[in-house]
């Protein structure tokens, strides 16, 4: 009844091409950044921030990552973990060294950093592909993890081999480092995830984008179309890493404040990152943020729900934790193969409609 | 019908939420159990886990409490991963009207995680006998305290073990070939840097071989050790890991009392799977095995007799290594409240008070015999710029069925320890602005 397109005329190339073409999905998504940007801020406490918030932006913009890369241009990777440290170490080595730089500029170069190593791993993707492919990013998570423990450059020399964030500031304000205040590393990570969001939107909505799902799609039919495989996929794995080191170097800097590298980036969390791709939606933007939403917030919001709410012993809630998880995925998989962002677009589907199905 | 099913479900919980948060309690003193009863390192965590929880029980069942406070234990589980450990401190640090009183992370990793988050919430941190080492000065770090002793102390306890008892003199030492198995994580490379400079000042040859997390693979390694043949294996592990690499040195049939762990790789659960194989292993601790100390006795009939224990079924086991370990934290903690109490003359301790009974904190052997602990460690004494106590540390050794000490407590290289307590803590404080405070 309110969601409909009826009466809705495009009168130019610009209204037909916007990213929200429909004026209830625009002023919802302006109402939720307006929410996020204007509410949430007032409402924060150290649980919310550090232990939900933080992880779920800064996840998310990981998901965003891989999914340009697996989702969008059909690459398996199983490196996230390793490309993650990478950005992680780089905003370290670049902060201990140049003490002066600013810290968004730390961020964006610890990314850039990252899409050269990317672009260098995925050299092998001209040759080989799927499962293969898999395995040979899989080899750069071994080997990046094992250079960051044994080359003691990477943690400036300390014993521990721990790498922990100096503190640094933004306008006056300190954003690293555990004095600084949660309302300044929420908003901070907040617009760095909403502006590289929509980003990646534009990026894959325009011709880089519809090159790669072209690749994805059939490599062949797209070179024959004149699309060239080398840069295109190049590109998919240099922009890919730029968003999961943007993302390893939040994690670091702002979410956790201290990291080890197989500790904080192992195999581990190449898995869980490519679960919240597949669970979210592989080949949209939204399903990178369900999909983190998903397996950063439910197991919290299960965990309060068991200890607090019902009152189980921390174990037995850590074992029902783990049952129900898994059956969940394995609900959500079962119900839509297409993961979380094909269920909301199948519910949109069906607003439009509601009340008068037939 | 099945809306109302719903209904009726999200009707009780939010009642049984309504419930428990909104009775009214008397003050009561928040001490969170950061527990890891699941995950690789689970058959560690459990036993200390328990170990802590039941003094805490035993005291508020036998006692009412500390002083007549209660205890309320909040238990978060972290698995030994350092985010979810960073989840839980963010969770309990609010718990009850006193808040966190103070944490034992159990994790090295969560440990380094914590120090600069708790030193700005103002929360003591007790890393007993793990951790960062250098936060033994407490002049740079005023919220944490690693007493009784550090990795670096007890490297050096143990090499000095090797040179003044098994060898005739220290000086033997020189050319004696010395592996480290460790962990590959910030615990397991603790050790590295003092017996590099115990192998320079002393001359024995040192090498170190790591073993990734969770440590269940670790052939490679053991590999290399048959092909080395050295004289003496240091052990850095936790969790799956030790009993692994007692298993290994059993199959290529190394010496198990030239097989030395650290205090944490010397428990029940890491010789019990090598079986028989295993008697002759060594390892550093600081408190005694056991389980026939009156507290023990308490522990049976005030706890696991009523059924107050968080885990029954573990009664047979009560006396484990790290039982006992988790209970001796319980202990020095609970002391260092009563000493709170007393310095700042309330029952209502906050978790700064905490932290000045933790840096008064003074359990001679008379008090010990007092809490029905008579023998069972050593007299612990901690200053404002010594937060690692004696720092001494002695032998166990594994019979087949039991864990008995064999040696006295051995003073480690003060000269080399401190050097490098000094260095580091000192790089610490340059690279996060502390300045630190004078203690006299």
């Amino acid at each position: 009844m309110f969601y409909r397109e009826a009466g809705e005329f495009k009168v130019s190339y610009q209204d037909d091409q916007a990213i929200f073409p429909i004026p209830q999905d625009r002023w919802f998504v302006l109402t939720l950044v307006a929410f996020c940007y204007l509410v949430i801020p007032f409402l924060l406490n150290d649980f919310w921030t550090k232990a939900i918030l933080l992880p779920f932006l800064v996840y998310s913009l990981a998901a965003i990552g891989l999914n340009i890369l697996t989702g969008y241009c059909g690459q398996v990777s199983l490196g996230t973990g390793a490309f993650l440290a990478v950005g992680a170490y780089a905003s370290y080595k670049l902060m201990t060294s140049f003490p002066e730089l600013n810290i968004i500029l730390v961020f964006m170069l610890s990314g850039i950093i990252t899409a050269i190593v990317g672009i260098f791993f995925g050299l092998p993707s001209l040759r080989i592909k799927g499962f293969y492919l898999a395995v040979a990013t899989l080899a750069a998570q071994f080997f990046i993890i094992w250079l960051f423990y044994r080359v003691p450059w990477f943690f400036n020399y300390n014993a521990s081999g721990q790498i922990s964030v100096p503190p640094r500031y933004l306008f006056g304000y300190q954003l690293t480092g555990p004095a600084a205040p949660v309302e300044m590393k929420y908003l901070v990570t907040l617009t760095i995830v909403v502006v590289l969001a929509l980003v990646a939107k534009n990026l894959t909505r325009g011709r880089v984008g519809r090159a790669w799902m072209a690749i994805r799609d059939m490599d062949i039919a797209a070179e024959l179309i004149g699309i060239r495989p080398l840069i295109t996929k190049l590109t998919a794995f240099g922009i890919s890493s730029f968003y999961i080191g943007v993302a390893g170097s939040l994690m670091f800097a702002i979410y956790l404040g201290a990291a080890e590298s197989g500790e904080t980036f192992g195999i581990q969390q190449s898995f869980d990152i490519l679960f919240m791709i597949i669970i979210g939606g592989l080949g949209t933007i939204l399903g990178s943020f369900l999909g983190a939403a998903f397996l950063v917030l439910l197991p919290i919001g299960l965990e309060m729900m068991l200890v607090d709410g019902l009152n189980m012993s921390t174990t037995f809630a850590e074992h029902v934790k783990f049952v129900l998880l898994g059956s969940l995925i394995v609900f959500f998989l079962i119900v839509e193969p297409h993961g979380l962002a094909r269920l909301w677009q199948i519910g949109k589907e069906k607003l439009r409609l509601w009340p008068f199905p037939h | 019908m099945q809306v109302k099913i719903w209904a009726q479900i999200l009707l009780v919980t939010l009642t049984a939420t309504t419930i428990v948060a909104g009775a009214a309690k008397a003050y009561e003193l928040t001490i969170p159990s950061m527990d890891y009863r699941t995950g690789p390192y689970a058959p560690n965590g459990i036993p200390f886990a328990n170990g802590w929880a039941d003094y805490f029980t035993l005291l508020n069942e036998r006692d009412g409490g500390i002083n007549g406070i209660k205890i309320n234990p909040a238990p978060c589980e972290t698995g030994y991963n350092t985010k979810k450990g960073l989840e839980c401190y963010e969770k309990t640090k609010g718990v009850g009207e006193s808040g966190a009183l103070m944490y034992q992370p159990l994790s090295t990793g969560i440990t380094y995680q914590l120090i600069p988050k708790a030193s700005v919430d103002h929360i003591p941190i007790h890393s007993m006998g793990y951790g960062r080492t250098s936060a033994a000065n407490g002049k740079v770090f005023k919220w944490i305290f690693n007493f009784p002793a550090t990795y670096w102390s007890q490297a050096s306890a143990i090499i000095n073990y090797i040179g003044q008892t098994r060898l005739d003199d220290i000086s033997q030492l020189k050319g004696q070939k010395i592996t480290l198995v460790y962990h590959n994580s910030a615990y397991g490379k603790e050790p590295i840097r003092t017996l590099e400079e115990l192998s320079k000042k002393h001359g024995f040859i040192f090498k170190a071989l790591a073993v990734d997390h969770p440590g269940q693979e670790q052939k490679a390694t053991w590999l290399q050790i048959r092909r080395d043949r050295p004289d003496w294996i240091l052990l850095w592990g936790w969790g799956v890991m030790n009993q692994v690499a007692i298993k290994e040195a059993a199959s290529i049939r190394f010496p198990m009392d030239h097989f030395i762990g650290v205090w944490w790789s010397g428990s029940e659960n890491d010789v019990k799977p090598a079986g028989q194989a295993a008697k002759g292993y060594l390892s550093g601790t600081f408190h005694a095995p056991g389980d026939d100390f009156p507290v023990h006795k308490d522990i049976i009939k005030y706890v696991y007799d009523t059924g107050k224990a968080t885990d029954l079924a573990f009664k047979a086991r009560v006396g484990e290594v790290l039982y006992n370990r988790g209970l001796v934290a319980a202990m020095w903690t609970s002391e260092a409240i009563k000493k709170a109490m007393e310095i700042h003359n309330t029952k209502e301790i906050k978790a700064p008070d905490l932290r000045d009974g933790f840096e008064a904190l003074d359990v001679d052997s008379n008090k010990l015999k007092e809490l029905g602990l008579e023998g069972f460690t050593i007299p612990v004494k901690i200053t404002c710029a010594n937060h690692e106590g004696p720092g001494r540390v002695a032998i166990q050794q594994w019979d087949g069925f039991n864990w008995k000490i064999i040696t006295k407590f051995y003073e480690p290289d003060r000269e080399v320890v401190n050097k490098l307590i000094k260095e580091d803590s000192e790089q610490f404080a340059k690279e996060n602005n502390i300045t630190p405070r004078s203690c006299s």
